[in-house]
C-alpha cells in the first residue's frame, strides 16, 4: 500500500511524524498511529467535530475546499476556529500531500 | 416430508449457519453476551430461524451494514417488520426509515438544529442543572438512579431545549419506549406497547404542531426550516417526532449505562473523580460496554454477498450494535470498561449516514451528568440488587438502588 508522509504538531510543539496509508482520512491516520489530540467522536461521520486541526498554510490550498457541511460544523469546534481550520475526517491522504504538516488543538471537546 | 430435513428456507445458502437464538427473549436480555459470542464465532454472516432474518454480530459486518445504505436500505422499516409487505404502525419517520435522496434533504435539517455550534450555547444551562441534581441526590444520600437521576436528569433539560408544553411531558417516555418496542417482532413486547399506544401518539402529534412549540427550541427551529424551503410544512412536524421518539429515552439509557458501570468499576470511578476531565470518554465508553440501542434491521435491495455469502434482495438484516462493540476481533479486552480507552469508531450510535443525529445532545448530558458526579461525590455504592427494563431495542435497567456520599 502505497504511504504518505505526514507530520502532526501538538499544541505542546511536540510532534510526530507517521507514514499515513493513501485513501485512508487523515482522522483515521492519526487514530490508527496513536496520535492523540484527534478524539474523532463520531468515527469520522461528520458530525461532531472533534477532529479538528490547523493545516499550515503551505498547505492549505492544496486540499479540496470546505464544504458547507464541513463550514458550519468547523463553527462548533471547541478550540478557536482559524481562516486554516479543518476538520481531518474530510481530508483524504495522497501522494500529493506528502510532507503535509498538521497542528492540532490544545482541546476538542 | 421434507426429505433434505432442511426448513422451508432451504433456499439460504447452506454455508450460513442456521442458529435457534432468539434475539427478542427475555432470557436473551437477561445475558445477551453468551449469544453475542456464539453468533460471532458462527460466522461472518447467520441465520435466525426464530424469525427468518439474517444476522451480523462482528464488527466488521455491521459496520459493512451500516455504510452501505443504498444496497442495505433503511426505507423498508428498521425493524422486522417489512415497510414493503405490512403497514407501519405509525406513518414512517422522513429521516430514520428514509433513503437517499430523500433523507438526504431531511438529514442536513436536523444536522443544523442539532450541530456543535448549538451545543456550545446549550452546554453551561445543561452543566448547571446536573450540578443541581447531583446536589440534591447528595441531599438525600439514598435514592434509585435510574428514575431519580438517569431519568430526572435529561427531563429537566431535554424537553425545555426542544420546546415542549409543560402539560403531558409524561408520555414521552412511555412513547419512546413504545417506539423502540415497535422494531421488534410481533412478541409480548411489541403487541403489547402498541395495543397501548393511543394516548402516547395523540399527544406526540398534537405536541409536534408549531404552535405548540416554543420559540427558539429544537422544535422551533424545525419548523423554521420550512419558511426557507428546506422541508414543507407538513414535514416539520414529522421531523419533530423524530426528536420525541429517540432523543429522551435513549439518553436515560446511556446515562442509566454510566451510573451502573461506575458503581461496578470502582477503579473505573476512582480514575474519574482523580481526573474529571474524562467525563467525556467514560460516558462514551458506557455506550460502547452497555450499547442502550441493541439492534437495528436493514432490507437489502438487490442480492449482496457479504463476508463470503450472498443475501438475496428482500431480505431482512438484524444488525448486532451491542456484540459488535464488544467483538474481539476489533477491540482489545472487550469485555472491560475502560473509561481512558480510545473508544472512536465505536457503532453504540450507529454509523454511516443514518449514525444518531442526535449524539451531540447524548454526550453533552453524559458529560455534564459524569462531571457533576466526578466533582461532588465520593462514593456510589448499589444498595440493593438492579432490576433490568425489557424492550426489544433498548438495553438498560428499570432500577439501581443505590447511596451517595459527599465528596
Amino acid at each position: 500500500m502505497a504511504m504518505t508522509t505526514i507530520t502532526f504538531i501538538h499544541a505542546d510543539n511536540r510532534s510526530e511524524t507517521v507514514e499515513a496509508a493513501d485513501g485512508d482520512s487523515l482522522m483515521m491516520a492519526a487514530l490508527s498511529h496513536g496520535v492523540d489530540g484527534i478524539v474523532a467522536e463520531c468515527g469520522g461521520n461528520a458530525v461532531c467535530a472533534t477532529c479538528h486541526v490547523y493545516v499550515d498554510e503551505a498547505w492549505a490550498s492544496k486540499l479540496d475546499p470546505v464544504t458547507d457541511d464541513e463550514d458550519a460544523l468547523l463553527d462548533g469546534t471547541a478550540a478557536e476556529r482559524r481562516p486554516n481550520s479543518r476538520l481531518s475526517c474530510q481530508i483524504k491522504i495522497q501522494p500529493a500531500l506528502a510532507g503535509l504538516v498538521i497542528r492540532i488543538p490544545d482541546r476538542q471537546s | 416430508m421434507n426429505p433434505t430435513g432442511l426448513s422451508r428456507d432451504a433456499s439460504v445458502a447452506p454455508d450460513i449457519p442456521h442458529l435457534a437464538i432468539d434475539p427478542f427473549s427475555y432470557g436473551f436480555f437477561d445475558d445477551p453476551y453468551p449469544a453475542h459470542q456464539e453468533m460471532r464465532e458462527a460466522g461472518p454472516v447467520v441465520y435466525l430461524d426464530a424469525w427468518n432474518v439474517y444476522g451480523v454480530a462482528r464488527y466488521a459486518e455491521v459496520y459493512a451494514v451500516f455504510n452501505d445504505p443504498l444496497t442495505f436500505c433503511s426505507s423498508r422499516g428498521v425493524g422486522l417488520s417489512d415497510f414493503a409487505k405490512e403497514k407501519p404502525w405509525r406513518p414512517p419517520s422522513l429521516i430514520l426509515e428514509a433513503d437517499p435522496p430523500a433523507h438526504t434533504r431531511t438529514r442536513a435539517v436536523l444536522s443544523k438544529v442539532l450541530s456543535p455550534a448549538v451545543m456550545k450555547r446549550l452546554r453551561d444551562g445543561f452543566m448547571a442543572a446536573s450540578e443541581a441534581k447531583i446536589d440534591e441526590l447528595l441531599a438525600r444520600g439514598s435514592f434509585d438512579a435510574i428514575p431519580d437521576l438517569a431519568e430526572a436528569y435529561p427531563l429537566s433539560v431535554f424537553p425545555d431545549a426542544l420546546g415542549l408544553k409543560a402539560k403531558g411531558r409524561d408520555h414521552l417516555i412511555p412513547y419512546a419506549s413504545l417506539v423502540f418496542n415497535a422494531f421488534g417482532p410481533p412478541n409480548e413486547l411489541r403487541q403489547q406497547a402498541i395495543e397501548r399506544s393511543a394516548p402516547h401518539q395523540a399527544y406526540v402529534t398534537e405536541q409536534c404542531q408549531r404552535d405548540n412549540l416554543a420559540p427558539g427550541g429544537f422544535g422551533a427551529c424545525i419548523h423554521a426550516f420550512s419558511d426557507a424551503g428546506e422541508i414543507t410544512p407538513a414535514e416539520a412536524p414529522l421531523l419533530v417526532r423524530s426528536l420525541l421518539s429517540a432523543g429522551l429515552d435513549t439518553t436515560v439509557y446511556g446515562i442509566g449505562a454510566a451510573i451502573y458501570c461506575l458503581a461496578r468499576f470502582p477503579d473505573q470511578w476512582q480514575r474519574l473523580r482523580a481526573d474529571p476531565s474524562l467525563a467525556r470518554n467514560a460516558f462514551e465508553e458506557a455506550v460502547r460496554f452497555e450499547s442502550p440501542v441493541q439492534t437495528f434491521f436493514r432490507t437489502t435491495t438487490r442480492d449482496v454477498e457479504l463476508g463470503g455469502v450472498t443475501i438475496p434482495q428482500g431480505e431482512k438484516v438484524l444488525m448486532f450494535l451491542g456484540s459488535a462493540n464488544r467483538d474481539p476481533r476489533r477491540w482489545e479486552q472487550p469485555d472491560a470498561y475502560d473509561i481512558t480507552r480510545k473508544v472512536s469508531g465505536h457503532v453504540g450510535f450507529g454509523s454511516g449516514i443514518h449514525m444518531c443525529v442526535g449524539q451531540l445532545v447524548a454526550r453533552l448530558e453524559g458529560e455534564a451528568v459524569l462531571t457533576a458526579l466526578a466533582r461532588k461525590v465520593g462514593s456510589i455504592t448499589m444498595s440493593a440488587e438492579p432490576v433490568r427494563r425489557y424492550n426489544n431495542t433498548l438495553r438498560g435497567l428499570a432500577s439501581l438502588p443505590v447511596t451517595f456520599t459527599p465528596a
